[in-house]
């Protein structure tokens, strides 16, 4: 767990990077995991407060719009957001959901795949995804390839930001930012391992306390995540605001980003050398030298000078009017 | 001052044709340029063209717009030349003896043969899927108002029509070299006579016609000519 992910050889992916990250250590870094438990969450949003702290963000005082989320949405300034939902269950009870929405930190992250910067998006050994704004070019693809609508691109610098997962603070052997603010122990953080633990209990008490779907949230189409959620209906993660049922890099990014990149910048290549072998091959298109000639003889038979063809200097001009002889 | 001997030849392109064509160009090879280093990181480099990975974010999609609305302009005044007539099939037929140059073979050709046509339409496909893709994507102008699945596809699209437009440049710039006297056709506007004749005798012909038709108005009685020999 503790997170020596600052050195270097611990970048383990890299966008827009063909060759490959270092491979030499032994994999004696532990994945870490944030765990979410939204049975225990009472929406107090400390942890909202304790990000916002951390990572130097002061957000713009919005309005309220009828609804507890504050603000509505990620913003480049606001890495995290508590979504609050009001669903009624099968018993026609209130269960008030409250998901704390951000970066996933996905094992195949959709946002690294579709960032054409080199370097700009990192996976660090321990799993966290984290943005190297140094290199980010603000072109918004982590917008169109994250599964999760997590990214936000400033308005300020036009860089794209979300959730570091306080790797900062992880690098240095502490849990992140909002873990630390939680009152409830609703968030947790530890080794991917101690974490499913953990996870198992809490949804083991949530079916013994009638849950019967109770489940954790760990979705296996971006090949899992390092934030996962104990979900009181884990049958259901939509009902958590739109939390996705089976996520995964959508086809679009994958058509765009995926093998047809290599496929068509070589196609392009390709295409370039053959028509120089062509040219090697075959040769110049050239009007043959006889037709040439057949030319001059029958323009000498017509008594026309090439000159006359144009009408011009006849009459002295010399510089035709280009518009006066458009086809 | 032009010496007369350079207005040697029929016009092909006009002085304004030419210019915008070659803006389109200049414009279209930028945005190759600059968008391929956006695509794959094979071309990433070439961010250093445009002043490093950001500016080129910034620059290529108003060379975009720019070349788009000269494209238009190109073409509507390429419209009527472009439309495809049943003897550009069976050019397309005999491409072997095009790419062969058993020139004598072929079919006669109007003002553009059918590769050039194709070339066109493939543009007048690609260019407008690609400014309104490239808008889907374009940041940070639409991004905060275009939902996600807009951006997917933007991206996906903007890519697709990008290949082939690139493709189609790629075989329209080698055509160029290939087929010797077409660069300086829309460089300097005119072709010889032979040359219309060989590569473009329906045009050839008709051009042949208006003139004389011209001659019969303008010069009703006109002496034969000293008969000097051109060049």
């Amino acid at each position: 767990m503790r997170g020596d992910q600052i050195n270097l050889q611990n970048i383990v992916a890299r966008s827009a990077s063909p060759a490959p990250s270092p491979q030499v250590r032994d994999g004696a870094v532990e994945t870490v995991t944030k765990l979410i438990d939204v049975s225990r969450c009472i929406g107090c949003k400390a942890c909202q407060v304790a990000c916002s702290e951390w990572n130097d963000l002061r957000d713009d005082v919005g309005e309220c719009v009828g609804v507890y989320d504050n603000p509505v949405d990620l913003t480049p300034n606001s890495w995290e957001v508590m979504r609050f939902n009001e669903y009624e269950n099968e018993q026609g009870n209130l269960e008030w959901l409250i998901r704390k929405d951000n970066c996933m930190h996905c094992a195949e992250p959709g946002c690294l795949e579709a960032c054409p910067a080199p370097g700009a998006i990192v996976q660090y050994a321990n799993g966290i995804v984290d943005f190297n704004s140094e290199h980010c070019i603000g072109c918004g693809y982590c917008v169109a390839g994250c599964p999760f609508d997590i990214p936000r691109i400033s308005k300020k610098d036009s860089k794209a930001y979300k959730c570091t997962l306080c790797s900062d603070r992880v690098f240095h052997g502490l849990e992140p930012a909002c873990v630390k603010s939680c009152p409830t122990g609703s968030i947790m953080f530890g080794t991917r391992e101690d974490m499913h633990e953990l996870a198992e209990t809490r949804t083991d008490y949530l079916k013994s306390r009638g849950y019967e779907n109770a489940g954790v949230y760990d979705p296996e189409g971006v090949g899992g995540t390092n934030v996962i959620y104990v979900l009181q209906h884990a049958d259901k993660p939509e009902i958590y605001s739109g939390l996705p049922k089976d996520p995964r890099i959508s086809p679009m990014v994958e058509a765009w980003k995926g093998v047809t990149k290599p496929l068509m910048s070589a196609a392009i290549g390709l295409a370039a050398l053959t028509g120089f072998f062509h040219y090697v091959a075959a040769g110049p298109k050239e009007v043959p030298p006889e037709e040439e000639e057949e030319m001059r003889a029958e323009e000498a038979n017509e008594g026309l000078s090439r000159q006359d063809l144009n009408g011009q200097d006849r009459n002295g001009q010399g510089r035709p009017s280009d518009e006066e002889h458009r086809p | 001052m032009t010496p007369p001997g350079r207005h040697k030849g029929i016009l092909r392109y006009s002085m304004w044709t030419r210019i915008n064509h070659w803006l389109v160009a200049i414009s279209f090879v930028l945005l190759v340029l600059s968008g391929l280093a956006l695509f794959h990181p094979y071309f990433w480099s070439l961010t250093g063209l445009f002043g490093g990975p950001i500016p080129t974010r910034i620059i290529h999609p108003f060379i975009g717009l720019f070349m788009t609305v000269l494209f238009m302009i190109m073409a509507i005044s390429f419209f009527k030349e472009s439309l495809i007539k049943r003897h550009d099939i069976q050019w397309l037929k005999q491409i072997k003896d095009v790419l062969r140059n058993r020139d004598d073979r072929l079919p006669p050709v109007g003002k553009n043969n059918a590769g050039q046509k194709l070339v066109y339409w493939i543009m007048v496909l690609c260019v407008p899927l690609l400014l309104i893709s490239g808008i889907m994507i374009w940041e940070p102008y639409f991004g905060d108002i275009m939902p996600v699945t807009l951006r997917r596809l933007g991206g996906v699209i903007h890519a697709y029509a990008a290949f082939l437009a690139i493709l189609t440049l790629i075989i329209h710039i080698y055509s160029g070299i290939w087929v010797k006297g077409s660069i300086h056709a829309m460089v300097r506007g005119r072709v010889s006579r032979a040359w219309a004749r060989h590569h473009h005798s329906l045009w050839y012909e008709s051009e042949m016609q208006k003139k004389r038709r011209l001659d019969a108005i303008t010069h009703p009685q006109q002496p034969p000519a000293s008969g000097q020999e051109p060049r």
